[in-house]
């Protein structure tokens, strides 16, 4: 069944190549990503968090057709409480991605609706996979797909946009690569009977010498940094944003950006343990001052979408500190924080493309005082806004929250006032999303072609209403989805210190052992 | 009906009443007409809350009840649940809350009658209502800190309720942002209790006060007396309430007067215990209170508009009310808070009666042709109201007298009592509290006077305003009227509920008992001594002497030089009334010394920063990367024999490396 999440998709890639009219290839991936999303509501019922995944993912599948047996590489994929919610995000904005697009795309309907299903394969792929080349082959694939949307279907400096998303990108993760290979040979002579091996599980269970941890964890952790984006590794995402289509948006912030942290936490943790302890205050430091910096650059702008793509710097700042705090509260902040910014930033960019729809233009000082013109889209600009802002009884609030308060109490890192200066950012995000309100939304209507804006129509409302639904529900009731994940949290963090201790008193006995023969 | 069910109730009406006048009116113009169903069902659904809260009352049994309804977010050791309690505190503030709520309500039918905005104004406020009961009624500080942050996207929502003006909007960020600064304060504070206790339910909390680390608990203590100066509108981050005035009168009474701003006093007497263990933040509550209650006084006697005036003067209060806090004396604090919410709550609506009449006044004027322009909110074209609105005029007087603490009234059992517990402190043991019982005598006499300069100026005399003579005001409907009457009655007999013992010869201290008594939850500071029986009559005899000398003061300079009074004491005073009337410029610091330097810094340091530091490294990069690549594509020309000059010269280089 999650090979089927994963490929469904790919199957619509072919129907809407196939599929003659413009009306029959929007519908085809409305359909295939629609039937996909239900699909994996099939996994998400049926993943039981009081099953152990620690030797073996929940509904896995395996087949090792691929490689030859010198290579212990294979088709890997299955659910467990790190990407199962993920996989649900992905499959959720497929349809929304794909309504979003409909009158949105105005030329070349059957590449892009083609691209968008083939990067939901690869999406959905990365984060289903348990062989971290598998992982490999999904996390390029989704590059391809992505570079298009933006360079044929982006704003005015689509290629230069484009061109620096996939160098950036291939940069870090070509050099991850390299660290793969390392890695997999590296464990298959210690624990796979000499045989290279990629399978996630016997990477976990293989212990690093602490020397190659810390070359292998930058070289990483840099690749997911870069995906992130992690301070100052930034610079590409507002670009891409601006640039980028609002589905492409939309993909973009609501998951793309998620295989940075969801890459962190599935194998620069488990793999590297000491070395990602060794590093934990460096990356807090740069995710704090992200979520500081990326608020200030964010009130600085005049142009909605770059206003909300800094906000993004911003919010997964939170996500990485949350990361390397390394308890159970501030991880499952973090987990469910990359769920909670994917629906209320998606939100964001959703709206922000439907006024560009209607006014070409994303410039905040060409609008104002539409509230009046457009109310039913006010008010779901202000629950996203709100959202966004981290108010409590809104999703935002909790990943924030868990974060905060587990990384307040961190053994790891050394310092609350860290802690302190990223709280700091709950004022600002009210700061530059509230302004961004008040500039477009509030004041007088004075401008004829803001007056005659036409409110949300029915697919519009169609897009919005479940994200702020789940806005509410993952405000209020988030214990359920937190549920989710808690044990494989907690299994992560146990294995992570096991390993790590483990490495700390080989190395000290390796020290040791000179002066005992001596 | 058990309990539970009626928490229930309590807590869904009201945002059922949200929901559906919100949504059907979002949803379906033609609800946005239905003016009397809307005005109905938002009411109803803040009075049987109320009818719930009076049968809890009467069936309290005297113990603390907790009631959980699911959990709300759990990992590792925090769990925090939709938890509700109900004891002595919260009972009283829910009844004050959804009592002086449903009034408003009534009353805002009448004052918002033709707004287009009727259906968001009554879905807004029943969310207020919501919010506010999740404020008082949470039993720990997660679900407390959702409806502190829910008021204030409440009252962000309704200060920027007529948002074609943009200042009213800018109105609303600020208060939002500021409260903010003081919610960040709450939130450390909560990160600082979780650590030091794991949890953060009120009955842990409190257990474990006397076992934490002392500095720590200071510091948590402090943060969220932070937290409270933000809401409750107190130094350093008072600035807002008084633009919050923007929004229609109903929220002033409401949010901005009877209930909202004083959750801070709320929160500290929530954790009164904790509180008391932290002396040197109580030291520090005592004097930020005093200092803001004189301050805001000094800036209400100069101001001209009647709800500046009256905002000037809840900053005022509330800052009283952090003495009482400050001294020690919580359960004091809460009883102000009580009697504030009905003599603020009728002098707020009474404001937005007389505005109502002038707004009739200033319409009338704008279509005579003559091109005036009236400000309906200025004293200075107002007078001589009372002939036009008895029954306004009435019950402004009421609770000018009730607040300016004139004796028997409901803000003389107050006040007195907060400045007996400012005195009873400082003669033991806490010399801090003589400036504070100084400052706040003071304060009641600048009260007195500024309150009935209000008065006079807008009722009293004759009418200032064009073409007074042929142009007259009318008295508001019933709708507005009788919650006015309803809050005058109450600000005359609300104040019996706490007769201080010497007056009684006994203790007939109602809220006393019901609050801190044995199975009350609010502590208070006890002291090894008593005031002397003769200094206590002595008190009360100045208390009341410093009221009725303020009122007979303003009374006799007002009604005879009426504005020009303004002019002589500006003229006197010179730059200190400039001051006064500037209000003390903290705005503008502010602007200079934060605003501006995060906005500018924004816009010109870290904006172009990123653009061409942070991004110019990165072109740059790449910019090299193409540049190197440019010379080195010569080396790849293609041309076989130009290889076969390299490979001679490689292997030229690797012998001779190999040799020597």
């Amino acid at each position: 069944m999650v090979s089927l999440v994963i490929f469904l998709p790919l199957v619509g890639a072919v129907l809407t190549m196939l599929a003659r009219s413009e009306s029959a290839i929007r519908w085809s991936a409305l359909l295939v990503t629609s039937a996909t999303f239900l699909l994996s509501l099939g996994l998400y019922f049926q993943f039981d968090p009081g099953v152990s995944t620690q030797a073996v993912p929940q509904m896995a599948q395996i087949s090792d057709l691929w490689f030859p047996d010198s290579m212990d590489i294979k088709y890997f994929v299955g659910i467990d409480g790190l990407n199962l919610l993920l996989i649900m995000l992905t499959t959720l904005l497929g349809p929304i991605v794909v309504l979003s697009s409909w009158t949105y795309i105005g030329k070349n309907h059957k590449p892009y609706y083609t691209l968008l299903l083939v990067l939901q394969t690869g999406v959905t792929g990365v984060f289903a996979a348990f062989d971290i080349f598998l992982f490999y082959i999904f996390f390029e694939l989704t590059l391809i797909p992505m570079y298009f949307i933006i360079g044929i279907w982006g704003g005015e400096n689509r290629v230069y946009a484009a061109v620096k998303f996939v160098i950036y990108t291939l940069v870090g993760s070509l050099l991850m690569l390299v660290a793969l290979i390392f890695l997999g040979y590296a464990a298959g002579d210690a624990i796979n009977a000499g045989v290279f091996t990629t399978d996630w599980y016997k990477l976990v269970a293989f212990n690093m010498p602490l020397g190659t941890q810390n070359w292998l964890f930058l070289l990483f952790a840099l690749a997911f940094a870069i995906k992130v984006p992690l301070f100052p590794l930034h610079t590409w995402l507002p670009d891409a944003h601006v640039q980028a289509p609002t589905g492409g948006s939309v993909v973009l912030a609501g998951v793309l950006l998620k295989m940075g942290t969801y890459g962190l936490v599935r194998f620069c943790l488990p793999f590297f343990p000491n070395a990602a302890q060794d590093y934990a205050m460096l990356f807090a430091v740069l995710a704090v001052i992200g979520i500081v910096y990326g608020a200030l650059v964010s009130r600085a702008q005049t142009d909605a979408k770059k206003l909300v793509a800094y906000s993004s710097v911003s919010h997964l700042g939170f996500v990485v500190l949350g990361i390397f705090a390394f308890n159970v509260e501030a991880m499952q902040g973090a987990m469910i924080q990359m769920i909670n910014h994917g629906i209320s930033t998606g939100a964001l960019f959703l709206i922000v493309g439907m006024l560009y729809e209607r006014r070409h233009t994303r410039e905040m000082s060409d609008y104002g005082g539409i509230a009046k013109s457009v109310p039913v889209l006010t008010f779901f600009m202000v629950v996203s806004v709100l959202a966004s802002a981290g108010l409590p009884g809104l999703n935002g609030f909790v990943g924030e929250f868990l974060i905060l308060i587990g990384s307040f109490s961190s053994t790891s890192l050394a310092s609350p006032w860290l802690v302190v200066v990223a709280t700091t950012g709950v004022i600002l995000a009210a700061v530059y999303l509230l302004y961004m309100v008040y500039a477009m939304f509030w004041g007088t209507l004075d401008r004829d072609e803001n007056r005659d804006m036409k409110d949300l129509n029915k697919r519009e409302l169609g897009l919005l209403i479940p994200l702020a639904v789940l806005m509410v529900v993952m405000g209020l009731a988030p214990s359920p989805f937190l549920a989710k994940s808690e044990p494989a949290v907690k299994d992560l963090l146990e294995t992570i210190e096991t390993k790590r201790l483990a490495a700390e008193e080989m190395a000290s006995s390796a020290q040791a052992l000179p002066l005992t023969i001596d | 009906m058990d309990s539970a069910s009626l928490i229930y109730a309590i807590l869904l009406f009201p945002l059922a009443g949200a929901a559906i006048n919100g949504l059907l009116g979002l949803f379906m113009p033609s609800w946005r007409k239905q003016e009397r169903l809307i005005g109905i069902l938002g009411t109803a659904m803040v009075a049987l809350p109320f009818a719930a809260f009076v049968v809890l009352f009467l069936s309290f049994d005297g113990n603390a009840s907790i009631t959980r309804f699911f959990t709300w977010m759990a990992a590792g050791d925090l769990t925090i649940d939709f938890a509700y309690r109900i004891d002595q505190l919260s009972l009283l503030m829910g009844l004050v809350v959804t009592g002086v709520g449903s009034l408003i309500h009534v009353y805002s039918i009448g004052y918002m009658h033709g707004d287009d905005g009727f259906w968001r104004f009554f879905a807004y406020l029943n969310l207020f209502i919501f919010m506010m009961l999740n404020l008082i009624l949470g039993d720990n500080l997660v679900v407390l800190f959702l409806g502190w942050e829910g008021v204030g996207l409440c009252s962000y929502l309704l200060i920027g309720f007529w948002y074609r003006n943009l200042a009213n909007s800018a109105a609303a960020n600020k208060a939002f942002i500021m409260n903010r600064v003081g919610d960040f304060a709450f939130l450390v504070a909560m990160f600082i209790l979780f650590r030091e206790v794991g949890a953060l339910d009120m009955s842990s909390l409190i257990a474990a006060g006397s076992s934490m680390d002392p500095t720590m608990l200071s510091l948590a203590v402090f943060l969220l007396f932070m937290g409270a100066t933000g809401k409750s509108a107190q130094i350093p981050l008072f600035t807002w309430l008084p633009d919050a005035m923007a929004g229609p009168t109903p929220v002033s009474a409401l949010i901005h007067a009877a209930t909202m701003v004083t959750s801070g006093l709320y929160l500290l007497a929530r954790l009164s215990p904790l509180v008391l263990l932290a002396p040197g933040v109580m030291t520090l509550i005592a004097i930020v209170g005093a200092t803001t209650a004189l301050v805001a006084a000094t800036i209400a006697i100069t101001q001209n508009d009647i709800k500046k005036v009256l905002a000037y003067s809840t900053v005022s209060q509330l800052g009283y009310m952090f003495v009482a806090t400050g001294v020690g004396a919580f359960y004091v604090a809460i009883f102000h808070v009580m009697t504030h919410a009905f003599f603020k709550g009728c002098l707020f609506l009474g404001s937005g009666s007389v505005i109502h009449g002038m707004h009739h006044v200033e319409h009338e004027l704008a279509h005579d042709g003559h091109g005036h322009k009236l400000d309906p909110q200025d004293m200075r074209t107002m007078g001589g109201l009372k002939q036009f609105m008895p029954a306004t005029r009435m019950t402004f007087l009421i609770s000018t007298l009730a607040i300016a603490g004139i004796p028997l009234l409901a803000g003389f059992f107050s006040k007195d009592e907060i400045l007996f517990k400012a005195f009873e402190a400082a003669s033991f043991g806490f010399p801090a509290a003589w400036f504070v019982w100084g400052v706040g005598l003071m304060t009641a006499l600048l009260t007195a006077i500024y309150m009935i300069r209000a008065y006079v100026l807008t009722f009293e005399g004759s009418p200032r305003w064009p073409h007074a003579d042929t142009l007259h005001p009318h008295e508001s409907p019933a709708s507005m009227t009788v919650p006015l009457w309803v809050l005058a009655g109450l600000s005359v007999v609300g104040g019996f509920l706490g007769i201080p013992a010497v007056i009684a010869h006994g203790d007939l201290n109602w809220i006393h008992h019901w609050l801190a008594g044995d199975h009350g939850p609010v502590a208070e500071r006890l002291f090894d001594g008593h005031v002397a029986l003769a200094m206590e009559w002595a008190l009360i005899a100045l208390g009341s002497g410093v009221a009725i000398v303020g009122v007979t003061l303003g009374w006799r300079w007002y009604t005879r030089q009426g504005l020009a009074f303004d002019d002589a004491l500006a003229s006197r005073f010179g730059g200190l009334w400039k001051l006064f009337q500037g209000k003390y410029f903290v705005d503008e610091a502010y602007d200079k010394a934060i605003v501006r330097p995060i906005i500018g810094g924004a816009r010109y340091v870290f904006a172009p920063f990123d653009k061409y530091v942070v991004d110019g490294l990165v072109n740059g990069t790449a910019f090299l990367t193409r540049a190197l690549s440019f010379v080195l594509k010569y080396f790849q020309t293609g041309l076989v024999p130009s290889y076969a000059v390299g490979i001679v010269f490689g292997v030229v280089l690797i012998v001779w490396l190999m040799l020597f």
